[in-house]
C-alpha cells in the first residue's frame, strides 16, 4: 500500500470520466485530400458526409462509415489501432481503461471532440476512449497538430493532436419518414450488447435521431504467464464486470445558407477494476474495488452564412460527471477503505467567425469561453473552478496549388479555490501554427504538407490541487511539432485496381516542462512537478489500395510508425536519452477487406514492437513484441424493405498471452456474433 | 483467378503471422547480474560475508527483488531470486517491505503480495509463503516470527481499522495468533518479554495514530499503548534499553522528529526536536539516522542526515557522508551499518520508477563504492552464512 496507493488512486479515481457510444459502422479508406469517398455499397449511408469540401489543410486519417463495421472492434479506441502514429494504453478487456497516446506527446496532449465540441475532463485531462462504442459512429479521424477548416473554435486550435468523433447524421432514402436500426452483439466474457437506433424526418428541413445502448460483460477471461524452463501459470482475471448504459438524442436542422444540431447525452456505468496482476496467492483475496459513473451533457451547434464575406458559428455545451469510487476492506480485506465521489460540471461556449475577402483568401476569429468546477468529498479538497478563456485568430490562403493556414491562440486561465487552500496564479499564453499544402503537380494529388505548431496542455485539476499530490506552481506542459510529409493518392476508371495512394510523414516534436508524478520525502506522498523534456523523431507511413474484379471489391490498408522517444531530462541519470516507457520503435497493422454478393470477409493484423516499461532500457524492463489477428465474416440479406447482416468475429486468433501495460492481461482468442437488422 | 487472390492473401498473411508467431522467443527466467563493485576479501568464520538488499518495486509492478553482495568475491549481484526459483510464480512479488534474518531462513515480507516469502539462508530457495494481508515488518524471539499488518478487523466504521501483529509459529511457518493493535502498525521490536510496535495511522489523515502499542509476548495481549506523535514509524532500540522512535510529522505545520522512550517504565523520556527522522539504524551507541522533507519552496526534498549517541542522547554529527557524495544522492531510502566493519550503506530511490543506487561508504565516511540496484533499494540484511553459488545449488 503506500504511497503508491495515492499514485495508484489518483489513477484510478482520476480514471477518466467520460461517455461512451455504440458500436460498429467503419470501414478503412484513407482519406486522401478531398475525402476518396467510400466507393462500394453503402452509398447511401455515406453519402451526406462524403463530397464535403475539403475540411482540413492536411487531411485527416479518418475511418468511416461501412469501414468500421468490418473491422472486429468495441471501441473507438479498438479502431484507433488501425491509424499511423498512435499508441494505445490498453489495461485489458472490454470495460478497461484504454487512452490514447498519439506521436508520444501523452494521452493528455490529445483533445476529443464530438460532433464538433470537445470532451472535457478538466480533473485529469484524458479521455477514456474505450468507452465510446461505434454504434451510432459515422467517421472517427485523427489530426496531427489540428484540424485546420476555415471557420472552426479556439478549441479547434486548442490540443497538440485531436481526434473528431461523428455520429451519424439521419438520412432518408426517398421519402421515408423512419429509419430504424437494431443490433445484438454477444460474445466471449458473458458479453451482451444490444442497441437500437430510430431516425425520423419531423419535416423537410429536420429530423431527429435517438440512440440507446446497453452493454454488459463479466469481464472473465483466462491469462497465462509463463517463463521458459520456469514456471507455466494460467489464471482467470477477475472484477472485470462491466454494465454500460448509454441514451442519446439529438435534433438536426436545417436553414438557409446554414444548419444547426442539438444532442443530449447520457451514459451510467459500474464496473469492477480488475487491477494489477502481482505474485499472489492463487484465489486467496477477492478483488473487490469499484467505479460508477454518470456522464451527461446536453450541446448544441448553429452555423449560418450571411453574406458572402461573413458566416459565423455558434457552439454550446453543458456537462455533467460523476465518479464514485470504492474500496471496501468489508469485501477485500487486503484493502484500505477508499470511498470517494467526485462531481465535474462544465460550462462551455464559443462564437466562431469566418471573414471570406476573396476566392482565395479567408480569416477566422474565434472565442471560447470554459468554466469548470471540480467537488469532491476528500479530506482538506481545494474544490477548484477553472475559467478558461481561449481566442484565436486565423488565416487561410487557398489556390490550386498552395493551400496554407496560419493562426495565433491566446489563452488565459483563472483558477479559484475553496477556503484555505490557494488558487494558482493566471496564466496567459500566446501559441502559434502554421499548416500548409503544397501541390506541386496540376494533374496528379500529389501533396506536400508540413506544419508548425506549438501549443501547451494546462496542467490538470488533478496536478494542481489533488489533496497532498496537486501542485499548484505547476506551468503549463509545451509541445513543439514540426512535420514533413507527402502523399499521394491516384484513382483508376477502369481495371483492376480502381485507387490506391500513399502517405508519408516525417516529424520532430519536443515536450518541455512534463508534468510528472515525484515522490517526495516518502512513499505516501508524490507531488507532481515540471520536470522532463523528450524528444521524438518519428515516421508514419500509411499505404492503401481499392480493387475490383467482377462482382468483388477489395480493400487492403497498411499503416506503419515508428518512434524515437527520448527522455532527455536528467544527463547525469544512468537512463539519459531512454526510449520512454510504452512507445515501441516498430509498430502497424495491416487490414484487408474483400465483399462479394453481400458476403464481406475481413482479416486485420495489429504489431506492437518491443519496448521498455520504464525508461530504464533494461532487461528486467524488457516488454515483448505482440501481434493479434482477427478476422470477420457477415452476410447482408435483403428482405423487401430492410435488411439483416449477420457478422461472426474471431478475435487474437493464435491466443497471443500478451500485455500492452505491465501486469495487465489482455484476453487470448475471443468470438463475436453480430446481428443486425435495418429498416 | 482474380477471386482467389484475396483469400490467398489472408492465408498468407496469418500463415505468415503464424510463423511470426512461432519465432516470439518463449521469455526466460531473468538471469542474474553480477558486478565487481570492490576486490573483495577474507572473510573468516563466523564473520559477516555479505548482505541481501531487498528492492521494493514500484506498486503494481510485481517488482520486488533481491540483490546480494559478496565481501569475499566484492561481487555485487542483482536480481537474484527468480534463477534461483524459475518455479515460483510471478518471482519475488510486488512491494518489498522488509527483509530479515532469523536462524537459517531468510524472511522477506511483500506488502502488496500479502505474504512474508520464506527462504533458506544459503540458497536462497523458497520454502513457503506466509499469508498475512498487507504486512509491513517482521521480527522474531525464540520459536516465533511477529509480523505488523494493517489489516485488522473491521468493526462499524470501515474507516477506523486497526491492525494487528501477526504471531507465527517457526515449526510449521504458520500464523498461530494475532493480537490488535493501532491504526496502521509498522516496525516492530522486542525488548524481553514485551514488543513494541509503532502506530503511524498512515491512512486516517488527519486523524493520524500517535502510540506505541507494547504486547505482552507471555499472554500475547496488548498491555498499553504509549502516547508519543503522530504518524510514527521507525524503531530501534538501544543498549541501554532505550527505544528510539521515528514521528514523520503531518507533511505541513509539524515536522519530524525523534523520540526516546524508557523500556523500563514505557514513558516518553526525551523528543529530539531538531532530528527529523525517515529512517534509522543502530551501530553501537550510534544512531545513524537520515530525513528527506519536501519543500514547497525548492520543489524538492531537502535531505539532511545525523549520527546521535545514544548514551548522551545528543547529535555527534549531521555530516554522515564526509566527502560530499552526498549530493549524488536524490532520495535516500535505506540505510545500514556492517555489524563487523562499521562501514555504512545509504540506498537511493532516485524516481522510483528506474533502478536505484547503493552507496557503501567506510567508517569515515568516505565513499567506496557504488552500484545500480534494482528498482527502489530499501532494506538490508546481513548475513554470516554465505551464499552457495547457483551452480552449486544446479549440480545437485
Amino acid at each position: 500500500m503506500k504511497a503508491k496507493s495515492l499514485i495508484y488512486a489518483l489513477f484510478v479515481l482520476l480514471a477518466p470520466v467520460v461517455p461512451v457510444s455504440g458500436s460498429a459502422n467503419l470501414r478503412f479508406a484513407e482519406p486522401t485530400p478531398a475525402q476518396s469517398a467510400d466507393s462500394v455499397h453503402n452509398i447511401e449511408q455515406i453519402v451526406v458526409s462524403a463530397q464535403r469540401t475539403k475540411i482540413s489543410v492536411i487531411p485527416p486519417q479518418t475511418m468511416q462509415g461501412a469501414q468500421l463495421q468490418q473491422l472486429s472492434v468495441h471501441s473507438v479506441a479498438d479502431a484507433l489501432r488501425y491509424f499511423s502514429g498512435v499508441q494505445i494504453k490498453d489495461y485489458g478487456g472490454i470495460g478497461g481503461l484504454k487512452t490514447v497516446n498519439i506521436r508520444s506527446l501523452g494521452s493528455q496532449h490529445v483533445g476529443v471532440f464530438y460532433d464538433g465540441i470537445q470532451i472535457g475532463n478538466a480533473q485529469n485531462g484524458v479521455v477514456d476512449l474505450g468507452r465510446f462504442s461505434l454504434d451510432n459512429m459515422e467517421v472517427v479521424s485523427l489530426y496531427n497538430g489540428q484540424k485546420s477548416d476555415v471557420i472552426q473554435t479556439a478549441k479547434d486550435f486548442a490540443s497538440a493532436n485531436a481526434i473528431y468523433l461523428r455520429t451519424r447524421e439521419p438520412a432518408f432514402d426517398g421519402d421515408k419518414k423512419d429509419n430504424l436500426r437494431t443490433q445484438l452483439k454477444v460474445g466471449s466474457f458473458a458479453t451482451i450488447n444490444p442497441s437500437i437506433l430510430w431516425e425520423h424526418r419531423l419535416s423537410d428541413s429536420i429530423s431527429s435521431s435517438v440512440s440507446t445502448e446497453f452493454m454488459y460483460t463479466n469481464g472473465k477471461y483466462k491469462f497465462s504467464y509463463a517463463k521458459k524452463d520456469g514456471y507455466d501459470t494460467t489464471e482467470v482475471r477477475q472484477n472485470g464486470d462491466v454494465r454500460q448504459f448509454r441514451a442519446e438524442a439529438g435534433l438536426f436542422g436545417r436553414i438557409r445558407d446554414g444548419k444547426w444540431q442539438a444532442k443530449l447525452y447520457y451514459y451510467n456505468s459500474e464496473r469492477g477494476y480488475p487491477g494489477a496482476s502481482v505474485r499472489e496467492e492463487p484465489g486467496k483475496f477477492r478483488h473487490q474495488d469499484r467505479q460508477w459513473d454518470d456522464n451527461f451533457f446536453a450541446q448544441a451547434s448553429f452555423q449560418k452564412r450571411l453574406s458572402p464575406l461573413y458566416r459565423f458559428m455558434l457552439n454550446g455545451k453543458y456537462a455533467y460527471d460523476y465518479l464514485h469510487y470504492l474500496s471496501d476492506p468489508r469485501l477485500d480485506v487486503t484493502t484500505m477503505y477508499v470511498n470517494n465521489r467526485y462531481y465535474q460540471q462544465e460550462l462551455y461556449f464559443s462564437t466562431a467567425n469566418q471573414f471570406t475577402f476573396t476566392d482565395w483568401w479567408s480569416a477566422n476569429l474565434a472565442g471560447d469561453v470554459q468554466w469548470n468546477k471540480l467537488d469532491a468529498d476528500l479530506r482538506d479538497f481545494a474544490y477548484p473552478r477553472r475559467l478558461t478563456a481561449l481566442g484565436a485568430l486565423a488565416t487561410s490562403i487557398q489556390l490550386p496549388w498552395l493551400d496554407m493556414q496560419a493562426n495565433v491562440l491566446y489563452t488565459y486561465v483563472h483558477d479559484n479555490t475553496a477556503g484555505a487552500s490557494s488558487a494558482a496564479k493566471d496564466r496567459h499564453e500566446w501559441t502559434p501554427a502554421v499548416v500548409a499544402s503544397f501541390k506541386p503537380l496540376r494533374r496528379h494529388k500529389l501533396y506536400i504538407n508540413a506544419f508548425y505548431k506549438r501549443i501547451f496542455r494546462m496542467p490538470t485539476l488533478n496536478d494542481n490541487y489533488y489533496t497532498f499530490i496537486g501542485n499548484i506552481n505547476l506551468k503549463p506542459e509545451y509541445t513543439t511539432q514540426y512535420d514533413l510529409g507527402v502523399s499521394y493518392d491516384k484513382e483508376f476508371a477502369t481495371g483492376f485496381v480502381r485507387n490506391t495512394g500513399v502517405k508519408l510523414d516525417a516529424y520532430y516534436n519536443q515536450v518541455e516542462d512534463k508534468i510528472v508524478a515525484m515522490p517526495t520525502d516518502n512513499q505516501f506522498r508524490w507531488t507532481m512537478i515540471n520536470l522532463g523534456y523528450v524528444e521524438i523523431r518519428g515516421m508514419d507511413f500509411s499505404g492503401w489500395t481499392h480493387m475490383t474484379a467482377g462482382e468483388w471489391n477489395i480493400t487492403a490498408r497498411l499503416t506503419y510508425t515508428y518512434q524515437k522517444a527520448q527522455d532527455f531530462t536528467d544527463p547525469s541519470s544512468e537512463f539519459y536519452g531512454g526510449q520512454i516507457p510504452y512507445i515501441p520503435w516498430h509498430s502497424g497493422s495491416l487490414i484487408l477487406g474483400a465483399e462479394y454478393r453481400g458476403w464481406e470477409l475481413n482479416y486485420s493484423f495489429i504489431y506492437t514492437g518491443e519496448r521498455y516499461e520504464s525508461v530504464a532500457n533494461i532487461p528486467e524492463n524488457y516488454a515483448q513484441p505482440w501481434y493479434t489477428h482477427d478476422m470477420s465474416i457477415s452476410k447482408r440479406l435483403r428482405i423487401k424493405e430492410s435488411s439483416l447482416r449477420l457478422t461472426a468475429e474471431i478475435n487474437n486468433i493464435f491466443n497471443q498471452q500478451y500485455e500492452v501495460v505491465q501486469c495487465y492481461p489482455m484476453p487470448g482468442t475471443n468470438f463475436k456474433f453480430i446481428i443486425t437488422f435495418e429498416l | 483467378m482474380k477471386k482467389t487472390v484475396l483469400p490467398s492473401a489472408i492465408i498468407f498473411f496469418m500463415l505468415s503471422g503464424f510463423l511470426l508467431n512461432g519465432c516470439r522467443q518463449g521469455e526466460k527466467v531473468l538471469p542474474s547480474t553480477g558486478i565487481e563493485v570492490d576486490p573483495g576479501t577474507d572473510v573468516e568464520e563466523g564473520e559477516i560475508t555479505g548482505f541481501f538488499l531487498l528492492n521494493e518495486g514500484n506498486m503494481g509492478s510485481n517488482k520486488a527483488t533481491l540483490d546480494y553482495y559478496d565481501y569475499e568475491t566484492g561481487i555485487y549481484h542483482r536480481n537474484i531470486y527468480a534463477e534461483r526459483n524459475p518455479g515460483v510464480v510471478k518471482e519475488l512479488g510486488d512491494v518489498g517491505n522488509d527483509i530479515q534474518i532469523y536462524r537459517d531462513k531468510l524472511y522477506a515480507v511483500i506488502n502488496c503480495s500479502h505474504f512474508v516469502e520464506v527462504m533458506d539462508l544459503a540458497t536462497l530457495k523458497h520454502i513457503t509463503q506466509i499469508s498475512i494481508p498487507n504486512c509491513r515488518y517482521i521480527t522474531f524471539k525464540d520459536d516465533y516470527a511477529y509480523v505488523s499488518s494493517y489489516a485488522g478487523p473491521v468493526k462499524l466504521d470501515p474507516n477506523a481499522r486497526l491492525g494487528y501483529v501477526a504471531r507465527v509459529d517457526l515449526n510449521t511457518l504458520q500464523v498461530k495468533d494475532t493480537c490488535v493493535v493501532g491504526y496502521q502498525p509498522d516496525e516492530l521490536v522486542i525488548s524481553g518479554d514485551k514488543l513494541y510496535v509503532a502506530n503511524s495511522g498512515g491512512y486516517r489523515f488527519p486523524d493520524y495514530d500517535y502510540t506505541v502499542s507494547v504486547i505482552n509476548l507471555k499472554t500475547f495481549k496488548e498491555i498499553k499503548k504509549i502516547d508519543v506523535a503522530i504518524n510514527l514509524h521507525r524503531l530501534e532500540l538501544d543498549h541501554n534499553g532505550n527505544l528510539w522512535v521515528s514521528s514523520r510529522g503531518d507533511y505541513y505545520d509539524i515536522p519530524s522528529k525523534t523520540f526516546v522512550i524508557d523500556t523500563e517504565t514505557d514513558t516518553v523520556t526525551d523528543t529530539l526536536h531538531l532530528v527529523p527522522n525517515s529512517n534509522m539504524t543502530l551501530y553501537r551507541d550510534s544512531l545513524y539516522i537520515y530525513s528527506t522533507e519536501w519543500s514547497w519552496y525548492t520543489e524538492s526534498n531537502t535531505v539532511t542526515y545525523a549520527i546521535v549517541d545514544t548514551d548522551t542522547k545528543k547529535v555527534v554529527t549531521r555530516n554522515l557522508i564526509t566527502d560530499g557524495t552526498d549530493t549524488d544522492i536524490t532520495v535516500p531510502y535505506g540505510i545500514a551499518v556492517n555489524p563487523d566493519t562499521g562501514e555504512f550503506f545509504v540506498t537511493d530511490a532516485k524516481d522510483y520508477v528506474t533502478p536505484g543506487k547503493l552507496h557503501c561508504y567506510g567508517p569515515d565516511g568516505v565513499r567506496k563504492w557504488s552500484v545500480t540496484t534494482g528498482d527502489i533499494p530499501a532494506h538490508i540484511a546481513f548475513t554470516r552464512t554465505k551464499l552457495r553459488p547457483l551452480e552449486e545449488i544446479e549440480e545437485q
